[in-house]
């Protein structure tokens, strides 16, 4: 416990997360850098501000997770434990809330490209997915401006289809209508650069040409507020140049890009503002240089 | 514990530098909450605007299916003329549940084939939000299109079988007659009963965990009680003797029973033949509605919960 509360009087306001996780933070502690966990105020106004109007403001968001898992070591899964359990009117040791979002507030503004950066497990994933509206919140609000989708179909997709049904199923998914995709089409199949591949099954691709396709299909439609989750850690250079650009693009033509990525260079050339979570927090917010320089030395 | 965290929400607050309050904002550029039930004609039209991935989602999902079996989709008739085969073995044979059954071969098949189809969308739609969470965590689109595309898949699997029990009942001696024309009328409704029971099991198995267990057991009893392969006319007041009353219960009570009947009525016509009876109508009808309406209804009001965990 000596360890946490020395955490605890360094970063500000850490709570320890969930009851199991909590011996994980424990057995490794921060190499606690001061100078990085100093946290600037959260809701400091973007650099470029002036340009925009928001398009999505988070107001103290709170993320509980309901996630239903292994059960611990000491009660494997075995019929007599589930038994004496239920007798005993005890929950399902299996299901374990993980508190993931930690009351996180910020306004982004039209034009904003805004890259999230973390360690594994700092709440990115969920508070895109929040923002996206596919959690419903515990607590606080998410307000937006137009539908923010989340970039990424693969959950539509099946493997066991060729590129060319998955193309239209995809884009279906997505909520294009019938001209739409037709007029998509060919579009998608070039960027991609799968060629006569789209004719075979995805399960025969490539890891590269799978992302390559996934990335062509979910950035066609032009969206208010586009959310995006690694999707450009994948492909050769040639790809992610291309991705890059369209990107940009999108950025122009929309509104407001949220921006996922381990490779910090992407959210460096790509983004004009970082967020940085941190166990569900945010720890710092603005300037991608300041933020990044802050990030890497902690 | 509580403190620290107090601490922060001041210094955000102060951070803020005075400003209003961050729901003022969005209320003062129209910024909408990112959750939000829509009304539910509302919703009706957002379904209505998703039939194409709908359809195309019920498609690729039979498509690949099967895809890994080398009989492919063989397997969709293959798997019903099984199941009447051991069930003609066992209760016809074996057991004598044949009775005074007029052409019973045709008699089992029609309501093996009816009854699987009511079976197989109601397991269906059970896993339809339990098994896609991935699905609904990612992307945005009413989520009744879920066990909505999956009654269409078992519909379109249902084509096929039809077809197939049409020609074995051809075989076993059945003239075409027009009241054949009343078949997709019976489809229909039971489509419309099936799509119902699937947005009310899709609830319910994105909420109970272990429903997907139980059902198998659940489906067991509904056949036995649905008379697929005996006549409960027959077993009720004939062998048990019991009123007839208790019988009648059995068939409208039953919307599996009801619709059996009804296509039995219709495709077995040499024993001099009848159209279903007023009384069947009605059930078909009721059912079909009733499940309908209060599925929608059920599975909308909890629109804004589904793929939490």
């Amino acid at each position: 416990m000596a360890e946490l509360t020395e955490e605890l009087s360094l970063v500000k306001a850490e709570e320890p997360a969930v009851a199991g996780t909590d011996g994980k933070a424990k057995a490794q502690p921060k190499p606690a850098a001061v100078s990085a966990a100093q946290p600037k105020p959260a809701a400091t106004p973007p650099l470029d501000v002036p340009t925009g109007t928001p398009t999505v403001i988070v107001d103290d968001l709170h993320i509980i997770y309901r996630v239903y898992g292994a059960a611990s070591d000491v009660e494997k899964g075995n019929a007599v434990n589930a038994l004496t359990r239920i007798l005993r009117r005890q929950g399902r040791p299996q299901m374990k809330e993980v508190h993931a979002v930690k009351g996180v507030s910020f306004v982004a503004y039209h034009g904003d490209a805004i890259g999230i950066v973390g360690r594994n497990g700092s709440g990115k994933s969920t508070l895109l997915r929040a923002i996206a509206g596919l959690l419903p919140p515990h607590s606080g609000a998410v307000y937006t401006d137009g539908q923010p989708s989340l970039l990424g179909v693969n959950a539509a997709l099946m493997r066991e289809l060729t590129g060319e049904r998955n193309i239209v199923l995809g884009c279906y998914a997505m909520g294009m209508t019938p001209a739409e995709v037709k007029e998509k089409y060919q579009e998608i199949v070039d960027f991609s650069g799968i060629d006569e591949f789209v004719q075979l099954p995805m399960s025969t691709y490539s890891s590269g040409m799978g992302a390559r396709l996934r990335f062509a299909i979910s950035s066609a439609k032009t969206h208010d507020v586009l959310l995006i989750d690694e999707a450009l850690a994948t492909g050769d250079r040639e790809f992610r140049k291309k991705s890059e650009q369209r990107i940009r693009k999108i950025r122009e033509e929309a509104g407001t890009v949220f921006l996922v990525a381990h490779d910090l260079r992407v959210i460096e050339e790509t983004c004009n503002r970082v967020i940085w979570l941190h166990k569900g927090k945010i720890k710092m917010d603005g300037d991608p240089k300041e933020v990044l320089a802050a990030y890497n030395k902690g | 514990m509580s403190q620290p965290e107090s601490a922060v929400a001041d210094a955000q607050a102060g951070g803020r530098g005075g400003q209003e309050p961050l729901a003022k904002l969005a209320a003062r550029y129209g910024l909408r909450r990112a959750i939000a039930r829509p009304r539910f004609p509302v919703y009706v039209r957002q379904l209505w605007e998703r039939r194409h991935f709908i359809l195309t989602y019920a498609t690729s999902r039979n498509v690949s299916k099967y895809s890994s079996s080398a009989l492919g989709q063989l397997w969709q008739v293959l798997t019903p003329l099984l199941n009447a085969a051991i069930y003609y073995v066992m209760f016809g044979l074996v057991l004598g549940g044949k009775g005074h059954i007029h052409n019973y071969p045709a008699f089992l098949l029609t309501g093996m084939f009816v009854f699987t189809y009511t079976q197989r969308s109601v397991t269906a739609g059970a896993k339809s939000i339990s098994g896609n969470l991935s699905l609904i965590r990612a992307l945005h689109f009413p989520r009744a299109s879920l066990p909505l595309a999956y009654t269409i898949q078992e519909l379109q699997q249902l084509a096929i079988s039809m077809g197939v029990l049409l020609v074995i009942v051809l075989i076993t001696g059945e003239p075409i007659a027009l009241t054949w024309l009343l078949v997709p009328v019976v489809l229909l409704l039971q489509t419309l009963f099936n799509v119902g029971a699937g947005l009310v099991m899709a609830r319910l198995g994105a909420s109970m965990r272990d429903l997907n267990q139980l059902l198998p057991f659940i489906t067991r009893t509904w056949l036995y009680a649905s008379g697929v392969f005996f006549s409960i006319q027959e077993k009720v007041v004939g062998t048990a003797h019991l009123p007839q009353s208790v019988a009648d219960v059995m068939y409208y009570a039953n919307p599996a029973a009801s619709y059996i009947e009804a296509m039995r009525d219709i495709l077995i016509t040499s024993d001099g033949g009848h159209t279903p009876p007023d009384s069947v109508w009605i059930s078909c009808v009721f059912w079909a509605v009733f499940a309908l309406c209060f599925g929608f209804w059920y599975f909308w009001r909890a629109e804004e919960r589904y793929g939490r965990g």
